[in-house]
């Protein structure tokens, strides 16, 4: 929903360290996960994650999310799904090139970062290509896959 | 300018410790002069005589010419063809590649094959969205953003291998730059894109459109703390404007064109309009000269390319320097023979 994903830019702070909370709930949730099966959880776990970033970020479900480098404002709504900033077309009022009636996602995404602690110097690391792959899986799962993971 | 190390036209120059190619592009602006490079239209045509055509106006004027690729979302002749027909008589293109229409498979091949056909120096860009074009139903991929294009560029040349991590046999030697717009919102965060675009390999870089010095004169201090001058080449872009008309069409509907309304009312308010935006111009090119950090301007005259070397000329940017094209020594030994 549009209004609601511009509160979440408004509010990108309070979604940080929320996010921070959760990211480490997740992580300690990974025996269970492990125990169920990753492969098995996917779906639910998709589903669920579709739908309440859906609801406060327009996710499209990349499954690579960005939102804590990004202000979270999500890229992927930008007409030409940029994950590094905004393209020059951006118009003098701050609205996209391409859908004139929509404000550019990266002048959220650049508000939204001032506002984060840690978003604030990630906003400027050079993100890497979207790999086409992980399109509709949860990304969720694969961050506490992936630190866990690490850890071992 | 003459380099000791003259190739035969069509042939690389001898690459020099320090430089990513072997082109005249980086040569001239490693070598501290103020550089000039201009914009060619390619045409609507599947004739090679037609881009000749083209880059001849351009003749003892520029030292590079950016062959765009498929600009605002409009078919003409593929930019790697333009550049694989301009390097075979010894011009140094500049190759444009935007995200918009081929993934990253097609483009690594393209760069690839460009570089083979002796193109020494890449802009990596996004691209106007389809929308703008005369395609509005064509697929836009936008598989890469600039920046990873630039990561993917810089990666084929120095670490010898494809994203996937498959090696080549032999690695591009290419110049990378990108664009940058210091005249579009959100304005602090410009200059540090322009840092990321560093990180990411960018060597050089065109600017959007300049008709506003102050605007630029802030953009500029701000890359200068950023420690970025001397890490880059930055070739501000110019052009001249035709009309009021024009100037009104261009920042309504061109995104990322910005002109102020002291330079549309002086367009209006002139006798002969054409002329006054070229001096208009030449102006510009004066006062971004003396700004710091510049390496040199990008001309887009588009619909007015003979206009270049007018302004160019009259701007005295080049200082008596008769950058290379095809003849330039025989010309000018010519000249001096009759004089």
């Amino acid at each position: 929903m549009y209004a609601l994903r511009l509160w979440s830019t408004r509010h990108a702070r309070g979604l940080e360290s929320l996010y921070r909370v959760f990211e480490r709930v997740l992580v300690a949730l990974d025996p269970l996960w492990r125990g169920i099966g990753y492969e098995r959880i996917e779906r639910p776990v998709a589903a669920i994650e579709k739908a309440i970033k859906g609801l406060f970020f327009d996710c499209q479900m990349c499954g690579q999310c960005a939102l804590s480098v990004t202000g979270m404002s999500c890229p992927m709504n930008c007409p030409k799904q940029l994950r590094n900033g905004p393209c020059g077309g951006v118009r003098g009022d701050g609205h996209c090139e391409v859908v004139p009636a929509m404000r550019c996602v990266w002048v959220d995404a650049w508000e939204g970062s001032r506002r984060m602690r840690a978003g604030k110097t990630a906003f400027c690391v050079v993100q890497t290509p979207v790999d086409r792959r992980l399109a509709g899986k949860s990304s969720w799962l694969r961050v506490a896959r992936g630190i866990t993971e690490n850890r071992t | 300018m003459i380099f000791e190390d003259e190739p035969e036209p069509g042939k690389p120059f001898p690459l020099l410790p320090g430089h990513s190619s072997p082109g005249r592009l980086e040569r001239v602006l490693r070598a501290g002069v103020f550089t000039v490079t201009a914009e060619l239209a390619p045409p609507d045509s599947a004739h090679g005589e037609d881009v000749y055509a083209r880059a001849r106006i351009f003749d003892g004027f520029v030292d590079a010419i950016n062959a765009t690729d498929g600009s605002g979302a409009n078919c003409h002749m593929s930019s790697t063809a333009v550049c694989a027909l301009l390097t075979r008589i010894g011009y140094s293109p500049v190759m444009q590649i935007s995200c918009r229409d081929r993934n990253r498979i097609a483009i690594q091949g393209d760069i690839l094959g460009a570089s083979a056909m002796g193109v020494c120096n890449i802009l990596c860009l996004t691209g106007d969205g389809v929308e703008a074009g005369d395609h509005p139903q064509a697929k836009p991929v936008f598989d890469l953003d600039c920046m990873s294009l630039l990561e993917i560029a810089r990666m084929l040349r120095d670490e010898s291998r494809f994203q996937s991590g498959r090696k080549l046999t032999s690695q591009p030697q290419i110049f990378l730059g990108a664009a940058e717009n210091p005249f579009a919102p959100p304005f602090d965060w410009r200059p540090i894109r322009l840092a990321k675009k560093v990180a990411a390999g960018a060597q050089f870089i065109q600017t959007q459109y300049c008709f506003d010095v102050p605007r630029l004169r802030a953009f500029m201090t701000a890359v200068e703390e950023l420690g970025l001058l001397g890490k880059v080449f930055i070739l501000v872009g110019v052009g001249p404007l035709p009309s009021a008309k024009t100037a009104a069409w261009l920042r309504n509907h061109v995104p990322g064109v910005h002109i102020p309304d002291e330079i549309v009312k002086r367009l209006a308010g002139a006798a002969k309009p054409k002329e006054e935006g070229r001096r208009i111009c030449v102006e510009l090119i004066q006062q971004i000269r003396d700004i710091k950090g510049v390496s040199g301007v990008h001309v887009m005259a588009y619909r007015q390319e003979e206009a270049v070397a007018d302004v160019i000329a009259t701007s005295g940017v080049l200082q008596g320097r008769v950058p290379w094209y095809p003849n330039r020594d025989k010309h000018l030994n010519d000249q001096k023979a009759a004089s």
